[in-house]
Formats: structure tokens, C-alpha cells, sequence
């Protein structure tokens, strides 16, 4: 963490993207920083984490693990309408939480610049629930993208991004995505400023209540602002065309982004190829004269981009109007399914150009294939207090229990030896699907009816999303048994602090909370205690109403 | 590609401490004034499942991830996860790999020989050698966990990658916290003085 307040500008230092991001941040006197963890965005918040924690720490900086994304986004706001500098840092599954706050957000826009960092996780390497790609949200909120390629552009755009976000009053968001985020690499360094300090809210409503008929007069502000930010896309050097000129009769081009800019330069190199390449800084506004231009005199192009083809349908919709007879190459020679790996985009270079890779790499891939290897699971800790829990449940509960999962470490419930889940979505569903199938199984057989339902829940996603789907058990009568993993922290992501297990003090009782809303059997139980636990399973599992257990022992990590 | 980069891969298993040894050995290609660049996953993964990190450096680096067939040298701390990495070794470029004699048992999978393993792997590389790094490391040093910082010092010492070893140690010196520090220069120590003919 050191490393990212070090003071000597000019020089050259290993960051990770995410903390290069930390840094453009610092660089750009940011002053109110909120998150929820998320893999690939944990570092950011992490990093701030360590650094209010540290000797060294920033002069009036707020930082907060907020209780979930949407809060989050709420905080940073309040702080930037507020005149302050925010920065608010998520996972792309973390948007989805916050998207119904961010769209009206970009309507009324702000006043201190705020930066919305979002990472996606193309190939799910950290992501259980589905694979996304978060530029949707440009066309959903108007909410302009930029998208770096290496931890330097990082930093920069991240600085960019607070500029654009105060000259226009309006939230940037900064598009990254696994391999941007741990990416690491040398990154030179600028001079940390301290910002504007002191907040005031000067009252607006004019500006900051999104109400009819008020409301369409801000969505054509905001259309507006967007025109504006355009003008600033075309010119801006975020856009640019790199390497080689536009050559003899094949006329080619080739237009990326992100990630895939780095993989089609290493591929030009591996081919010996000299093919203009228009890299977009930009995702949206897009630079549409810019691509046009560009796109004007060539006969072929071929878009790279990871996930769904955005990119690719803007340049077919720009391509009618000043070249419809171009060839448009993208998805054709790449997938939509998965991260983008170099060797995807050298193949897709060969065809698209016709040249022959040096590498057989379809011979290898044959080689490769025919090796048998076997899958190795990720596993819960030795001594993680999990395997008490599962073990118990296990025992207790009757043969065709229904076991929900939900996102955290005990989702490795799924798999060998415990395969104690039927279902897993997202944050907080567990309990709320378990009551609607308790509720439909009333209309099975007399079976069915019998049939138990169990939903794991962790801490941290008790609170982040889990409360209103307990609440709605007890409102709307159903009885599935919920299990909290109370292991004091939120564990996948890195042992952050949530509100039941702050870094200072007691935090706030889950089982205060449960018994508020009316539920009327509930337990605190240490998982050592398997007896008890077996027993306290049975018993619920009878249960007319819905019923509570905290399994509640620290994740051993948590020191560490 | 360009002659001047190299591509390595290291793979292991969550919790052998992969993402260090990378960071170390991209402080060293800085220090030696080259570009880098590394990528490493967080997550899931790190739960003892298998994990996988590449460095790259040369004089201008753009990709982090090692393209297929495309690795100079793998560094694997695990003997079946070795075979995982044959993705990114062909024998076209001559991949080298340094293996620590180690396994893990995958629950419910016989454990492979050692000459099985051998075998697959020459289709895939130059030359392969193997080393029992973390029974080196408890054995003297107490501590499996050292085996990382141990094999990529030996990888210094025994020329297997272009970083010499005043570069390595000095970055072990920069990349490791101060109470662990003793114990890992230990560990740069008891590869200067191992011997093996390659
Ligand atoms: C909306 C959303 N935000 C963040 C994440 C990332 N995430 C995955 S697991 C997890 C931790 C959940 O912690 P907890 O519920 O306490 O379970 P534990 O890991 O401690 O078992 C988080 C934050 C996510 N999947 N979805
Ligand atoms: S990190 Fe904690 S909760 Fe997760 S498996 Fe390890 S001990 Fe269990």
C-alpha cells in the first residue's frame, strides 16, 4: 500500500491497475470513497482501507465499505453534491444493485467530479452468477465510458475521468475488466493534491429532485451533455490511431479497445503485420466522425472487442452512411463467450488478413487436449468453520431437502464432499426463492408439502441484501429454515469489515435484527457445537413458521 | 516474436504464494531497466484450487497474458498442475520447465508417478528439470512456503531466466515485508549454494 502515497513524482513504480486507480484518484484530490468488495474491483477499496488505517493516511479523506453498491453510490453522491471529489469502486454485479439509483443519478448530475469504477469479469474467473459486460449501461443511463488498457492509462483516465466528471457535472464511469484491474505493470507517477476540503450543500431542487414533469426536461439536459462530451471524444487523444498506415489494395483497419488493444499489438507484431489500428478510449460518447473517418477508405475492418458486440454494431451503424460497402469482421472471427486471450485475436488477425500464423496452434491445442487432466476444486480453509456446518446439516437434515446457496465462501457447499446446493443466483436470493418454493410446494402432493427447505446466507450478504428477503418470509408466511454464516466478515473477497463486524467495535447483532422482524425461533450457535447445531436443524426443519439459526465462529483468515 | 521478451508462466496451488514470486521477479526486470508486465486472478481460485500467474518483460511489453505455446519458462510448484501448463509450452519455442517435486493429492484421484508426468511433459518443452524445493524448504528453513522464492532464485542462479540474481535478491528485498524478509533471503541463500547439473 506504501508504495501507492509515495511521494516522488517522475518515478517509475509496479502498480496493479486497481491501484493505479487509487493513485489517478489520489492525484486528482479525491475526498470520499465508497465501495462494496467485489473481485477484480477489491484492491481499490482495500488499498483506501489500508491507507485511512495507516500512519501516513490522507488528510480529510472519508473512506467507507458501504453496506452494499447502491448505498454506496448514494454516499459518494451525497458527498459530491455536496461539492466534495468522490469515488465509488464495484464488481459489475455490484451496478446491477446500484443501477436504480445511478440512472436518475446521471439526470440530475453533480457537483464535486465523481468517478464510478466498474469491473467486469469477462470468463468469470472470480464472478459465480453470470458473465456481463457493463457497457449496456451507457445506453441504459447515458453515462459516459472510458475504458483504459494497462495500469498507466489507469491512472490517467482516472484523472481524466474527474475532470470530464466536474467540467460537466455529470458521474464518469471508468469500464475496467479482469486482466486491466490485476494487471501490473510500471506506472509513472504525479503528485498527489490534497483537493477542496470543504463541503457544502447549497439547496437545489430544481436540480436534485428527479420528478415529473421535470424529470424529461433532465433527460434532454443530459441528452445534451452527452453532445457536448462527444465534441470533447472526437478530439480527444484517448482516441487515436497507432501503427502502420492504411497499405495497398487490401485496405484494412482495425478498430478495439481495453484489453483487446494490448492483444492486437502483440498480434500485428507476431504476424509482421503494418494495419492501422483506431484504439477508442472512449466507449461512450463514442467519437463517431472519428471512426467514420477512419473507416472511409478502407475495405475491410475488423472490430476486436471482448462479450457482446457493442462496438461492432456502432461501427456497422456508422459504416451506412459513409461506406456501407466496407467489410465489417468481429464476431464472425471471435467469441462472444469468454475473455479474449492473445492467441484468439492473432487467429482471428490470420483470417481476417489472410496470413499464416508461425504457430500451429490448432496442432497444439489437438496435443494439448489429449493430456488428461483432472479438475483440482477450490476448497473451504483447513479449520474453516464451514466444514462444521455443512457437516451437521448434512446429518440433520431428511433425504430431499432443498438446499439454496448463495454468493460467498459457502458456496462451496456446491461441490465435493458436501454438494449441499440445489439453486445459487445472486446476493440475498437465497431466502427469497426459498420462500416461494416452500409456498408452491403447498400446492404439490401431501410429498412435497413435507419436502424442507434450507437457504444459506452469509453475513455480509445478510445485510448487503439478504434482510428485506427474511422480511418478506415473515410478511408473507412461509417456513424454509435460513442459516446465517456469521463468520464476522466478508470472506471471499478478502476479509473486509461489514456492518456486523466492523474494525473498531461491536458492530450491529444480526440476531438483534431477526428477531425485530418477527421471527420467532431463532439461535446462536457455535458451529463446535455439532450436537447442538444437528439438533437445532431438526427441530426448526418442523417448524410452522420461518426459523433462524446464526452458525456464528469467525473465518480463520481474518487475522492473517 | 520479438527475441528480447520473455514469457514466463508460474502455476501452483492457492496458498503457495504465486502472486509474490511474480511481483518479485517483474521488480527485478525494472530494476534491470526492462518493461514488464504481470496478471494474476484473486478470488475463488485462491482457495486451494489451481492457480496461475504470467510475467512477461522485454523491451516493450504490451500483453501481460503468455499466449499459447508461447512461455520461455514455466515455473511450476506443483507436479500435476505442471501438466496444466503445458497449454502455454511447446517444444517450437523450447520451453523449460522448473518443477517442485511436491504433489497435492486431488481428493478421490490417484496420484500420478513422477516418470508419467515426465513423459507427457517432453512433448511440450526442451528440457525439464526438477527440483524438491518444498522438502528443501521445511527441512532446512521450516517453512513450505518458501519454495517459490527459493525456485525463482535457483532459476537466477542457474541462468533460466535473463535476471541476474544481484536484481532478484534486491527485489526480494523491495517486494517482501520486513518480518518476513530474514526468512526469504534464507531462501535466495540456500539456492545460491544448490547444486544440480543441468
Ligand atoms: C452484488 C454483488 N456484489 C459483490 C459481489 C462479490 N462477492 C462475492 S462473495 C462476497 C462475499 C460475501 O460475504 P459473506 O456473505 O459474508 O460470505 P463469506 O464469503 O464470508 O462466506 C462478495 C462481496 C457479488 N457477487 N455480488
Ligand atoms: S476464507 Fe474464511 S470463510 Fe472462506 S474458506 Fe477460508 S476460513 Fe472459510
Amino acid at each position: 500500500m506504501e508504495k501507492v502515497l509515495l511521494k516522488k513524482s517522475a518515478k517509475k513504480i509496479l502498480l496493479l491497475g486497481n491501484e493505479a486507480i487509487v493513485r489517478g484518484a489520489l492525484e486528482s484530490g479525491v475526498k470520499f470513497v465508497s465501495t462494496y468488495p467485489g473481485t477484480p474491483a477489491s484492491e481499490i477499496g482495500n488499498t483506501f482501507f489500508k491507507i485511512q488505517n495507516s500512519k501516513s493516511k490522507i488528510q480529510d479523506l472519508h473512506f467507507e465499505f458501504s453496506t452494499n453498491e447502491k448505498v454506496a453510490l448514494e454516499a459518494a453522491a451525497g458527498a459530491s453534491f455536496s461539492g466534495l471529489k468522490s469515488l465509488v469502486a464495484m464488481k459489475h454485479f455490484g451496478l446491477n444493485v446500484a443501477s436504480d439509483f445511478l440512472i436518475p443519478l446521471c439526470y440530475s448530475g453533480i457537483k464535486g467530479g465523481q468517478v464510478l469504477v466498474v469491473a467486469d469479469d469477462p470468463s468469470c474467473w472470480s464472478s459465480a452468477q453470470s458473465e456481463q459486460s457493463t457497457r449496456a449501461f451507457a445506453y441504459l443511463a447515458h453515462i459516459p465510458i472510458l475504458e483504459p488498457s494497462d495500469p498507466q492509462e489507469c491512472k490517467e483516465f482516472t484523472k481524466l475521468a474527474f475532470q470530464l466528471s466536474e467540467k460537466f457535472k455529470i458521474p464518469i464511469m471508468l469500464r475496467e475488466t479482469t486482466r486491466v484491474a490485476l494487471q501490473t505493470a510500471p506506472v509513472k507517477l504525479g503528485k498527489i493534491v490534497r483537493g477542496k476540503t470543504k463541503a457544502k450543500f447549497v439547496k437545489d431542487p430544481h436540480r436534485f429532485s428527479t420528478m415529473p414533469p421535470r424529470v424529461l426536461e433532465m433527460k434532454r439536459e443530459l441528452l445534451e451533455k452527452i453532445e457536448k462530451i462527444k465534441r470533447v471524444s472526437e478530439k480527444s487523444p484517448l482516441n487515436q490511431i497507432h501503427r502502420g498506415r492504411v497499405s495497398g489494395k487490401s485496405k484494412m483497419g482495425i478498430i478495439t479497445s481495453g484489453i483487446s488493444y494490448l492483444y492486437v499489438i502483440e498480434a500485428l507484431k507476431e504476424l509482421n503485420l503494418e494495419i492501422p489500428v483506431l484504439k477508442l478510449g472512449f466507449f461512450y460518447p463514442l467519437p463517431e466522425k472519428k471512426i467514420q473517418q477512419f473507416i472511409k477508405s478502407l475495405k475491410k475492418v475488423l472490430v476486436v472487442e471482448e462479450l457482446e458486440p457493442f462496438l461492432e454494431k456502432e461501427v456497422e451503424r456508422l459504416a451506412k452512411d459513409i461506406n456501407p460497402l466496407v467489410e465489417i469482421f468481429g464476431k464472425n472471427l471471435l467469441s462472444e463467450i469468454g475473455e479474449l486471450k492473445p492467441e484468439d485475436v492473432i487467429l482471428a488477425l490470420t483470417r481476417f488478413s489472410n496470413k499464416k500464423p508461425k504457430f500451429n496452434f490448432t496442432n497444439h491445442l489437438k496435443k494439448f487436449q489429449n493430456l488428461k487432466l483432472k479438475k483440482r476444486f477450490p476448497q473451504l480453509c483447513p479449520g474453516c468453520p464451514y466444514w462444521l456446518i455443512f457437516q451437521s446439516v448434512k446429518r440433520a437434515a431428511p433425504k430431499g431437502t432443498i438446499f439454496g446457496g448463495e454468493i460467498g465462501c459457502y458456496m462451496l457447499a456446491a461441490y465435493p464432499p458436501h454438494y449441499l446446493q440445489d439453486y445459487l443466483f445472486c446476493m440475498g436470493s437465497s431466502a427469497g426463492i426459498a420462500h416461494g418454493i416452500k409456498k408452491a410446494l403447498r400446492r404439490g402432493s401431501d410429498e412435497t408439502e413435507k419436502q424442507k427447505v434450507i437457504a444459506f446466507v452469509g453475513d455480509s450478504s445478510f445485510f448487503h441484501a439478504g434482510i428485506p428477503a427474511l422480511i418478506n418470509t415473515v410478511y408473507n408466511k412461509s417456513n424454509p429454515l435460513i442459516i446465517i454464516m456469521d463468520n464476522k466478515t466478508t470472506a471471499m473477497t478478502g476479509q473486509q469489515p461489514h456492518p456486523g463486524a466492523p474494525a473498531e467495535d461491536k458492530g450491529i447483532e444480526i440476531e438483534d435484527i431477526v428477531r425485530a422482524v418477527g421471527v420467532k425461533n431463532v439461535k446462536v450457535i457455535d458451529p463446535v457445537n455439532l450436537r447442538e447445531l444437528e439438533k437445532t436443524v431438526k427441530e426448526f426443519l418442523n417448524k410452522k413458521e420461518v426459523s433462524v439459526i446464526i452458525a456464528r465462529r469467525p473465518c480463520i483468515q481474518i487475522s492473517k | 516474436m520479438n527475441k528480447k521478451d520473455f514469457n514466463i508462466v508460474i502455476v501452483g496451488i492457492g496458498g503457495q504464494g504465486l502472486i509474490t514470486i511474480t511481483r518479485i521477479l517483474a521488480e527485478a526486470a525494472l530494476l534491470e531497466g526492462l518493461d514488464t508486465k504481470t496478471s494474476e486472478l484473486h478470488g475463488l481460485s485462491q482457495r486451494g484450487g489451481s492457480v496461475e500467474t504470467s510475467l512477461r518483460f522485454g523491451l516493450k511489453i504490451y500483453s501481460s497474458l503468455v499466449k499459447e505455446g508461447g512461455a520461455n519458462l514455466i515455473i511450476s510448484l506443483e507436479l500435476q498442475e505442471a501438466l496444466k501448463s503445458c497449454y502455454y509450452a511447446s517444444r517450437e519455442i523450447g520451453t523449460l520447465f522448473l518443477i517442485n517435486e511436491f504433489s497435492k493429492p486431488i481428493p478421490g484421484e490417484k496420484i500420478p508417478k513422477k516418470t508419467e508426468i515426465l513423459e507427457e511433459l517432453q512433448g511440450f518443452s526442451k528440457k525439464t528439470i526438477m527440483v524438491p524445493a518444498t522438502n528443501l524448504c521445511e527441512e532446512k528453513l521450516g517453512k513450505a512456503v518458501l519454495a517459490g522464492v527459493f525456485m525463482i532464485s535457483l532459476a537466477s542462479f542457474k541462468n533460466l531466466v535473463p535476471l541476474s540474481p544481484k536484481s532478484i535478491l534486491k527485489a526480494i528485498k523491495k517486494q517482501i515485508p520486513g518480518k518476513y524478509l530474514e526468512l526469504n533471503l534464507k531462501a535466495f541463500n540456500l539456492a545460491k549454494d544448490y547444486n544440480f547439473s543441468i
